[in-house]
């Protein structure tokens, strides 16, 4: 059993498990944090982006001055920005059977993979997975093509060239597999692969392997997923979180009992408290309203954003800001509002609660309705005309790279009144900003990431006790950056196995069971007997029927019945099958019984003679002799097989059959 | 010998008051605990004295599964977990468990009331029997103990409709509570995988019936109501708050828009707006159609459709009003039925099935002279119309389900005697599946031969399969192995493995037999000429001529000695294992007969 790792971002991670018979992707994660090298796009011509100074080498060469710019000492990339896919030539990818998908975040490669590598199988996924991952690609795709760029650089990827670049474009792995974003075409045909399924759902694949999701506590239809066989089980932990949010909560218990735990998607702030950051972000965006600024938090349409309407909901009337108005741009805002309506069945059970009464499981229904959440596709049509300072908005993309929040970040950076508020962890905000310094506008980073941390994690280890740990390296260190912590790493026994990307692990397992099922009518013939107490032992002997891995053992055929002479004959010259096995003998002959009874079935005239294993028993009439020792038996005699049968079935009669 | 039994309580041949137990494998499941319309006394409730006779239904029962929030499939649940006395777990969809208590109420208020019943359930012991609900997903495997699972399927009937698979080890029964093969206007169609159970219990309302295409009921409806409002009478449509209730508002509605028409459309009863609500908050239980628009339209916000007053009754002019109970047995809908009833221009619409004893059943018989409370007769001359928009499968779809279930058996619950004969004939003679129909307390038992699962150890599994790889299919190929039974632990492993681990050592049972032959020439020479007429018949054996002299055959040596006494004769020396006898004895045989003339 083995584990490609096709992906070195711990929280967007790829990997293919090899199980038994099958090839299974465990996730498709897109490592984004790539565009953070490219020049964001504005939705407007920006006089300051187009005018930044085209860099130059040391030695004064220019000629990479109309890929590359300079933006207060860092370079980037002027180019449609590009992403960093798994790796494709680890494996063969169209051997790839199944793919599980854990979360909304972790299915973005989704299209790269299935429409790309020839693919053929199925993809299974909850439905609010595959509905808000729907919605995050769509915003992507649309945030991309809405601002098309001419421009698409390349010079820059050559090796030779990309060694004397400046940091961090010079470390920068695997540039030349970076792919442009998918159409729209290509999504619609890769979410037309999945299959839904819902929690606790057993999903066979081939009769060899059966995988089930399982509620994992971090978003709307996020799952772990187990896949196992009749005698191995193995976990996959993937952005798993033990907080009460809006989600249903992290089943553990059916974690339990697996021989490899493959943990990926822990927390990537683990010093942050996110309560304390919930709160941090109220207050910093109530302070910067009441001083009459704007406040802007870039974010995914879905996920977080529901708990953040939910605080403020509650918060806005006491820190009086009733007037205030909260807009909500997305191409797809509205359907992410919308759609967090419909899930009650996996929703926390507070927030089902309320759907049974019946109401809206959120309240930003109200918001809406009361008119202080203004959500719209995007900032040309009516918000133009709607909008209003100082307010609250809420729009993408958290890199700052592309979508609506490249334009309020250059609308609104120059004044100090203003304040941009860094929720979501997958990007450092501080190159995320780069592009934009000089930047007179506040930066707060509350980082809200609700995935397990590492007390948690041991926590959580210590109640399943898996057999084996894999992780992807970053968890087994500490961080980089605070290195004497050596609480922030995973702590277990045996240590946790790790990986990196495009290694491949051997797992450490030895099957050593299948399932088979005895057909009633072979149980029924079964002769137990009682070995030891408590063990009873029956001799098999079947034929073995084996269709789409499942395993039954059935009645032997009857012997053919000897009928005529003719027959008889020609059965007796049959050269027999020397593969029909018979069983093994155990036990010991006791010799004094053993002529007792050979002379009750009419032996005479017999000696024992005692030798220095054992004994040897002689039939002189028969000219035969019995070899009688602690582990064999050994009958010597003329070529008489009716004497040699019977003698044989006398022996057996003190021996145990196996 | 293990058997499924299974035992109607209620709607053994008879809709209403459905209540089926099955034993399956050691395990009781109560499927439904519903109540029945057209008995207002002990009867409307399935005899529980049935299980408690024999001790206390927590006891006897491991879980109760609730298919749909139907009152003839949930309406005696808090009688039977309140007053009777259930704590177990009772197992349904979200819909489900968020509509049933509210129709329970419903029908506790009509019950106490208005009829003044006593000794009925109270809004407490609603209360505290939703508590012991547990919901379930659809597809979802629940673990109701370490043995017993069940999972829900999608069954279309109503909002949160499920079919349920209840399964112990390699046994398993499904019930399908009601359901539609044929998606509607606001659900989809029932859906089943080839989960091949032992049983499928199926409803059999529509038996007998093959419908004709919803498309043309739906044109003859629209058309009926559009005549009755066009010569300006008022149209009565009977209906329960959930279910056909929105399908036939989406209907009108649309009509409504597209005609341009004007005549008020209402309905009845406060729990309109709730209902449409609960529609919208569970829209991922209807069809695809309604999902995939939702975020643009949503299907269950009606513009046409106002809240009906009981005033309006007696306004002049046409109108249209959908009024609760849906069989005209109690409240609003028999009321403004018994205002209107005596005006030919009008019209009522039964849009689903009705059971006897009831008002809607009455009329739909062709009763016209109707004995009401009081003595007081009652002249229906309005138009009575009976269309089928009930969610129920119709033989048609009852055989494809048993199809794609592909059950050993099936039986047949919630349908009425004849009509059920005529299906399970239709059933037995065309599926080849053979079917039951028990009547109330009457048990149907099938014997069950589950298999037997054991693990058997992959080192001689991979043995054999590899052996089983040989082109030679016909003759089976037999797996010898031993299985090892511990506890309830049943491992198949090798002989060799089972004599290690029980720490016994084998014993080699050998046969030497003396095989005299006529043969003047040298011992070696024997020998050889033995291994050559041996090579020359075991053409599929291996056969060794060894340096020492001897021959092998596989692990049969074979040795040639001079006599004592003859010195014409050699004496072979053929031995072998016990494990070998079949080709010992049959090597012994062989040589016995002599050996070919050498060519000299």
């Amino acid at each position: 059993m083995e584990l490609y790792c096709l992906s070195g971002h711990p929280t967007l991670p790829c990997n293919v498990l090899k199980f038994k018979s099958t090839t299974i992707m465990l996730d498709c994660g897109l490592d984004m944090t790539s565009t953070l090298n490219f020049l964001p796009l504005p939705l407007v011509q920006s006089p300051r982006l187009s005018n930044l100074p085209g860099w130059s080498l040391k030695d004064g060469s220019a000629f990479l001055d109309k890929e590359l710019k300079e933006c207060s000492g860092h370079v980037f990339v002027d180019s449609v920005p590009e992403f960093c896919l798994p790796e494709t030539e680890l494996i063969d990818l169209s051997t790839v059977d199944v793919i599980l998908i854990s979360n909304y975040h972790c299915m973005m490669a989704l299209p790269y993979i299935t429409e790309h590598t020839g693919f053929t199988g199925t993809v299974y996924a909850t439905e609010p997975t595959v509905q808000i991952g729907r919605l995050l690609m769509e915003e992507l795709v649309n945030f991309i093509e809405r601002v098309p760029k001419a421009q698409s650089a390349s010079l820059w990827k050559n090796k030779d060239i990309q060694r004397l670049l400046p940091s961090p474009l010079k470390d920068a792995v695997e540039v030349s597999t970076w792919r442009r974003c998918y159409t729209m075409q290509e999504v619609n045909s890769a979410l037309s692969k999945i299959q839904l399924v819902g929690y606790s759902q057993k999903i066979e694949l081939f009769g060899a392997v059966q995988v089930t999701p399982l509620s994992s506590g971090y978003a709307l239809g996020s799952s772990n997923w187990i896949i196992q066989s009749h005698y191995e089980k193995v976990s996959y932990v993937s952005g798993s979180s033990l907080l009460t949010t809006h989600p249903q909560p992290m089943d553990q218990a059916s974690l339990k009992n697996s021989d490899v735990l493959i943990l990926t998607g822990l927390t990537q702030i683990p010093t942050a408290n996110p309560d304390g950051m919930v709160g941090e972000f109220c207050s910093n965006l109530a302070l910067t309203v009441r001083n009459g600024g704007n406040v802007l938090v870039p974010c995914y349409p879905s996920g977080v954003i529901y708990d953040l309407l939910e605080c403020l909901y509650q918060y806005i009337d006491s820190a009086g800001l009733s007037n205030i108005p909260f807009y909500f741009i997305s191409p797809v805002a509205n359907s992410s509002l919308e759609f967090s309506q419909i899930f009650a069945e996996w929703l926390c059970h507070n927030k089902q609660t309320k759907v049974y009464l019946p109401e809206p499981p959120f309240p930003h229904a109200e918001l809406i309705q009361t008119n202080k959440l203004k959500h719209y596709p995007s900032l040309h049509g009516d918000f133009s005309s709607d909008f209003r300072q100082p307010c609250v908005v809420f729009t993408g993309h958290p890199s700052l790279r592309f979508g609506d929040v490249v334009h309020f970040m250059e609308l609104w950076g120059k004044s100090s009144l203003n304040t941009v508020i860094f929720t979501e962890p997958d990007f450092s905000y501080l190159e995320a900003l780069a592009p934009y310094q000089p930047l007179a506008m506040k930066c707060i980073y509350c980082p809200i990431d609700t995935r397990l941390n590492f007390i948690q994690v041991s926590k959580l280890l210590k109640e399943v006790q898996p057999l084996h740990v894999v992780c992807p390296e970053q968890y087994t260190q500490p961080p980089p950056a605070q290195s004497h912590r050596m609480d922030l790493m995973i702590d277990c026994q045996p240590p946790a196995m790790s990986y990196r990307r495009a290694e491949v692990l051997a797992l450490p397992f030895k099957r050593r069971y299948e399932k088979i099922e005895i057909m009633p009518e072979l149980a029924d013939a079964l002769v137990p007997m009682e070995i030891k107490p408590g063990i009873s032992l029956a001799t098999v002997s079947a034929v073995l029927h084996t269709k789409d891995n499942k395993h039954v053992l059935q009645p032997p055929p009857r012997p053919a019945q000897p009928s005529g002479g003719k027959k008889r004959k020609r059965a007796s010259e049959d050269i027999p099958d020397c593969k029909v096995l018979k069983p093994l003998l155990s036990g010991s002959i006791p010799v004094e019984q053993f002529v007792q009874t050979l002379e009750k079935h009419g032996f005479s005239d017999i000696k024992v003679e005692d030798t220095a294993k054992g004994h040897i028993v002689l039939l002189q009439e028969a000219e035969t002799l019995i070899q009688i020792e602690e582990d064999s038996t050994h009958i010597i005699c003329d070529n008489d097989e009716m004497l040699r049968v019977r003698l044989r079935d006398l022996v057996l009669k003190f021996l145990q059959k196996f | 010998m293990p058997e499924i039994r299974v035992t109607p309580l209620g709607a053994g041949q008879d809709v209403g008051r459905s209540c089926i137990l099955v034993s399956i494998a050691g395990k009781n499941v109560m499927l439904d605990c519903g109540m029945h319309m057209g008995f207002n006394d002990d009867r409307r409730f399935p005899d529980f004295s049935y299980i408690t006779r024999n001790g206390r239904l927590t006891d006897f029962l491991d879980c109760v599964i609730i298919s749909h929030f139907h009152l003839d499939h949930c309406g005696a649940l808090p009688y039977f977990s309140e007053m009777v006395g259930y704590d177990g777990p009772i197992y349904m969809t979200h819909p489900t468990q968020a509509i049933c208590p509210i129709l329970l109420e419903d029908y506790r208020k009509i019950a106490v009331d208005k009829k003044g019943e006593a000794n009925f359930f109270t809004s407490q012991m609603i209360k505290d029997c939703m508590k012991k609900v547990v919901a379930v997903h659809l597809h979802q495997t629940v673990q109701v103990d370490d043995e017993l699972e069940i999972k829900a399927y999608y069954a279309g009937h109503v909002l949160g409709a499920a079919m349920f698979q209840i399964k112990v080890g390699s046994e398993s029964v499904v019930y399908t509570g009601d359901y539609n093969m044929t998606p509607d206007r606001h659900l989809g169609a029932a859906w089943i995988d080839k989960c091949r159970p032992n049983l499928l219990i199926t409803e059999s309302t529509y038996a007998t019936t093959i419908r004709d295409s919803k498309r043309c009921r739906e044109r003859d409806f629209l058309k009926k109501v559009h005549e009755a409002v066009e010569r300006g009478g008022k149209v009565l449509i009977p209906v329960f708050a959930l279910g056909r209730a929105q399908e036939l508002c989406i209907l009108l509605e649309t009509f409504w828009e597209r005609m341009n028409l004007k005549a008020p459309i209402y309905f009845s009863t406060g729990l309109t707006e709730k209902a449409n609500h609960y529609y919208k908050l569970f829209i991922t239980w209807t069809n695809q159609k309604i999902r995939k628009t939702f975020v643009q339209r949503n299907m269950f916000e009606f513009k046409h459709i106002k809240a009906f007053d009981r005033a309006f009754a007696d306004n002049p002019g046409p109108m249209v009003v959908f009024a609760t109970p849906g069989m005209l047995h109690a409240g609003q809908s028999l009321q403004i039925f018994r205002k209107w009833a005596g005006n030919e221009k009008n019209m009522v619409i039964m849009p689903g099935y009705c059971v006897q004893g009831t008002v809607g059943h009455k009329i739909l018989s062709g009763q016209r002279k109707l004995e009401m409370e009081g003595r007081q007769v009652l002249e229906v001359k309005m138009q009575v119309e009976y269309m089928s928009f009930s969610a129920h499968a119709d033989a048609k779809g009852i055989m494809q389900l048993v199809g794609q279930a592909e059950p050993e058996s099936v039986l047949l619950v919630h349908g009425e005697a004849k009509k059920m004969e005529f299906l399970k004939q239709k059933i037995e003679q065309e599926l080849r599946v053979s079917c039951y129909m028990p009547a109330n307390g009457e048990t149907v038992t099938l014997p069950t031969s589950p298999s037997i699962p054991v693990g058997v150890s992959l080192g001689l599994l991979k043995r054999e399969m590899a052996q089983g790889l040989l082109p030679d299919a016909k003759k089976p190929r037999l797996l010898h192995g031993t299985l090892i039974m511990k506890d309830s632990n049943f491992r198949l492993v090798s002989s060799e493995q089972a004599l290690k681990e029980l720490g016994l050592a084998e014993h080699q049972l050998r046969f030497t037999c003396r095989v005299h032959l006529h043969d003047p020439r040298k011992e070696q020479e024997t020998a050889l000429r033995v291994y050559s007429h041996l090579k020359s018949v075991l053409k599929d054996h291996c056969v060794q001529h060894l340096p020492d002299g001897s021959v092998t055959v596989e692990s049969i040596l074979i040795q040639a000695a001079a006599h004592s006494e003859d010195p014409g004769t050699k004496v072979l020396l053929v031995s072998w294992t016990y494990q070998d006898e079949e080709l010992g004895s049959y090597l012994t045989s062989l040589l016995k007969k002599g050996l070919p003339q050498a060519p000299s």
